[in-house]
C-alpha cells in the first residue's frame, strides 16, 4: 500500500490537546489510510477517545492540524464541516443511544436530520441497517433501556452506519462484552467494512480484537503516537509499556488465538 | 426496444431487450428521487441486470436493486445481477440477507376489548401502585420505629444537612411567597368588604384563611415543587447509577440512609416553615391594611388577638407534619421507582411533584372535613 495523498483519509500532524494545565496530546501525528481497520491502542488516561473526539470534531485541539479527506475538521466553513460530517459515523461507548427513541427511530435520526427522503423508505432502509448489524426484528420497536449491553452497542453501530459513511469511529465496541459476544462483534465489524467498503479507526482495549480484524495499530503513550504498524511491528518496538502490552500473558493468549484459525 | 428512463440526476435504467442496463450513482442521496414504479415498468421481463456501469453504490442502492429483483420475481421473471464488482456482489448479498421478513403484516387496528383492556390495566396498574406507596410508608414508619427504639441508629448528619437543604434554604421564598398573598387578600378583601362598610374585618379575612389556609398549603406546594422534585431526583439517579444496589449489598439500608432523614428532615421543617409564612402573611396583610384602608397595626393586632381563635393557628400547624410526610415520601417512593434510563429520572420527577401536590390537596380536604366534624 502507497502512502500517496489520496490514500490517506485521515491526517493528524502535530496534534496538541490540554485540560487545563494537564497536557493530553503533545505533538501527536497519525494518518489513516483509506479501506484499512486501524486499533488505537493506550493505556488508561492516554488520549484515546480524546482523539477520536478531537478528529470528529467535538474538541478544540489547542494546536496542530486535522485533516479528514483533505479537508481541515475545524477552520472549515460550517456548510462544509456540515458535509464532512455526513461521511463519517461514530459509535461511542454503551451506543450513546437517545433514550426517547426506539432502535428503529434512533437509527432514523441521521436520515430525518440530513436526507429529504418519505418516511416508509426511511423506515425500510433503517430497518435494512438493524437487521445488518445482527439484531432480532421485534428490537425495532424497542427502547434503548430495553435491550442488554451488547444489544445497544450493535444499535449504536446501526446509528453510526446509517448513512453510509465512507468512516466509522468506534469507541471501544468490545468493552463489557462477554468474549462471544465480543467476538461476533469483531466478525460484524469485519464483515460490515468488507461490505460497505469502510474505514474503521477502531478505539480499543480487546486484543483479542487487535488480531482478530486490524490491519494496522497505533499504539499512544508519552503523549504521542509512539508507534504505527502491523502487530509483528508492534512484537518488535522496543519501548516497556508497548513490550508488556504486547508480550504480556493476555495477548500471548490473544495471538495463539487468533493464530489458531 | 431502446429507451432510456431518467429517474434520478445521474442515474439512468435502459432496457436492451432481455437486459436492464443501469448507469450512474444509487446511493442514499438519490433512491429517493428514483421512480420506482417506472423503474419496474421498464425492467418487467428483463432476465439480466447489467450494473457494470454503476460508478457508485451504497446500502441504499443494493436495496433499491434487491427489492426491484424481488418484486419481478414476484411477477415472474427472476433476473441476475451481471457486471457486478466483488465489493458491489458482497454488499448486494449482505443487503439481501437484511431484508424485511416476508410476511410484513400490519398490526391489526385496535379494537374495543383491545381499548377495555389497556384501560382495565391502567386501573389495575394504578391500585398496584397505590399498594406499593402504602407499603413503602410503612417500611418508613416501621424504620423510624426501629430508630425511636435504636436512636444511634439516625443519621444525624443527614438530618441536619437536609434540615438546612429543605428548612433553611426555603425561608427566603416561602416568606416573600406569604407576604405577597397576605397583601392581595388585604387587598381583594377590603374592595369587596368597603361596599358593606364593614372594612375593620378584613383583618378576621386575612387571619383565618392565612393561619387556618392558605400560609401552610401554599407553603406545602412550594416545598413540593422545591425539595420533592428534589428527592426524587437525587435518590432517582442514584438509583441509576445502582449505588442503591451497592448499598443493599454491603448491608445498608436505603430507607434507613436514604429516605428517614429527608422525609424527618421535612417533618420537622414544614412546621417551621408554615410558622414563617403565617407570620409573613400577617404582616404582607397587616402593612397592604394600613397603605390601602388605614388600619393602622396597632388595631390590626387588637383586633387580631380578640376576634381569632387560636385554633386557627393550630389547625393549620397541626396539618404541617402530614403534608412534610406526604411530600416526602411521594418524593423517595418515585425516586426508587426510577429504572436504568435517563427517561425515567425526568418523568418520575414531574410525577412526583404532580401527584405530591394533588395528595396535599387531597388531604387538605379531608382535614377540613374533620375539622368541620369535631369542631373546631
Amino acid at each position: 500500500m502507497t502512502d500517496s495523498a489520496d490514500d490517506l483519509i485521515i491526517r493528524v500532524q502535530g496534534l496538541v490537546t490540554r485540560f487545563g494545565t494537564h497536557t493530553v496530546h503533545d505533538g501527536l501525528d497519525l494518518d489513516v489510510r483509506r479501506g484499512e481497520i486501524i486499533g488505537v491502542v493506550g493505556g488508561s488516561g492516554t488520549g484515546k477517545s480524546v482523539l477520536l473526539r478531537a478528529i470528529v470534531g467535538l474538541l478544540k485541539p489547542d494546536a496542530g492540524k486535522i485533516e479528514v479527506f483533505g479537508q481541515s475538521v475545524r477552520d472549515t466553513p460550517d456548510a462544509d464541516y456540515r458535509r464532512l460530517r455526513r461521511r463519517w459515523g461514530v459509535m461511542f461507548q454503551d451506543g450513546a443511544l437517545f433514550s426517547s427513541l426506539s432502535v428503529q427511530q434512533n437509527v432514523e435520526a441521521p436520515m430525518r436530520e440530513q436526507l429529504q427522503m418519505p418516511p416508509d423508505l426511511r423506515a425500510m432502509l433503517a430497518g435494512i441497517k438493524v437487521r445488518m448489524v445482527g439484531l432480532p426484528e421485534n428490537a425495532l420497536a424497542n427502547y434503548p433501556a430495553e435491550l442488554s449491553g451488547g444489544m445497544r452497542k450493535r444499535a449504536g453501530f446501526a446509528r453510526a452506519i446509517a448513512l453510509d459513511p465512507e468512516i466509522v469511529f468506534l469507541d471501544e465496541p468490545t468493552a463489557g462484552l462477554d468474549p462471544i459476544g465480543a467476538a461476533a462483534f469483531d466478525i460484524l465489524i469485519k464483515q460490515l467494512q468488507a461490505a460497505l467498503g469502510l474505514t474503521v479507526f477502531l478505539v480499543t482495549h480487546d486484543l483479542d480484537s487487535l488480531y482478530a480484524i486490524c490491519d494496522r495499530v497505533a499504539v499512544l503513550a508519552d503523549k504521542r503516537v509512539l508507534a504505527v504498524g502491523s502487530l509483528e511491528e508492534m512484537l518488535a518496538v522496543d519501548h516497556p509499556w508497548v513490550q508488556e502490552y504486547f508480550h504480556g500473558p493476555r495477548a500471548r493468549a490473544a495471538q495463539a488465538t487468533a493464530g489458531g484459525h | 426496444m431502446s429507451t432510456a428512463l431518467p429517474t434520478a440526476q445521474s442515474f439512468v435504467a435502459t432496457r436492451t431487450g432481455p437486459k436492464l442496463i443501469v448507469t450512474g450513482a444509487l446511493h442514499i442521496d438519490t433512491v429517493a428521487a428514483v421512480d420506482r414504479a417506472g423503474l419496474f415498468e421498464r425492467a418487467r421481463e428483463a432476465t439480466m441486470i447489467d450494473l457494470g456501469g454503476l460508478t457508485r453504490m451504497d446500502t441504499a442502492g443494493a436495496w433499491l436493486l434487491v427489492d426491484l429483483q424481488s418484486r419481478l420475481s414476484a411477477a415472474g421473471s427472476t433476473p441476475t445481477f451481471e457486471g457486478t464488482s466483488e465489493a458491489q456482489a458482497q454488499l448486494i448479498e449482505t443487503v439481501r440477507h437484511s431484508m424485511p421478513p416476508a410476511d410484513t403484516a400490519q398490526a391489526p387496528e385496535r379494537s374495543l376489548a383491545d381499548r377495555l383492556e389497556s384501560f382495565g390495566r391502567a386501573i389495575v396498574d394504578g391500585a398496584r401502585k397505590a399498594i406499593a406507596l402504602i407499603s413503602f410508608l410503612g417500611q418508613v414508619i416501621a424504620t423510624l420505629a426501629g430508630i425511636v427504639i435504636h436512636p444511634s441508629r439516625l443519621r444525624l448528619t443527614s438530618l441536619v444537612h437536609h434540615c438546612q437543604e429543605v428548612g433553611l434554604n426555603a425561608v427566603p421564598i416561602v416568606a416573600l411567597m406569604a407576604f405577597l398573598i397576605g397583601v392581595v387578600l388585604a387587598f381583594q378583601g377590603a374592595t369587596q368588604l368597603r361596599q358593606f362598610g364593614a372594612e375593620v374585618f378584613v383583618v378576621d379575612l386575612i387571619a383565618i384563611s392565612v393561619l387556618r389556609e392558605l400560609g401552610i398549603l401554599l407553603t406545602a406546594i412550594i416545598v413540593a415543587g422545591r425539595s420533592g422534585s428534589a428527592f426524587t431526583a437525587s435518590i432517582g439517579s442514584m438509583k441509576m447509577r445502582e449505588e442503591i444496589d451497592a448499598m443493599r449489598t454491603i448491608g445498608l439500608d436505603p430507607v434507613t440512609i436514604l429516605v428517614v432523614p429527608r422525609v424527618l428532615a421535612l417533618m420537622l421543617m414544614l412546621p417551621a416553615l408554615g410558622f414563617i409564612a403565617d407570620i409573613s402573611g400577617l404582616i404582607g396583610g397587616a402593612v397592604m391594611s394600613w397603605i390601602d384602608l388605614g388600619v393602622s397595626p396597632a388595631v390590626f393586632q387588637s383586633r387580631l388577638v380578640s376576634n381569632t381563635d387560636v385554633w386557627h393557628f393550630g389547625v393549620g400547624m397541626i396539618k404541617a407534619p402530614f403534608f412534610a410526610l406526604i411530600i416526602g415520601i411521594i418524593g423517595c417512593f418515585e425516586g426508587l421507582r426510577v429504572g436504568g434510563d435517563a427517561e425515567s429520572l425526568g418523568r418520575l420527577t414531574s410525577t412526583s411533584v404532580v401527584l405530591s401536590i394533588f395528595m396535599v390537596i387531597v388531604a387538605d380536604a379531608m382535614f377540613s372535613i374533620f375539622f368541620a366534624i369535631v369542631g373546631v
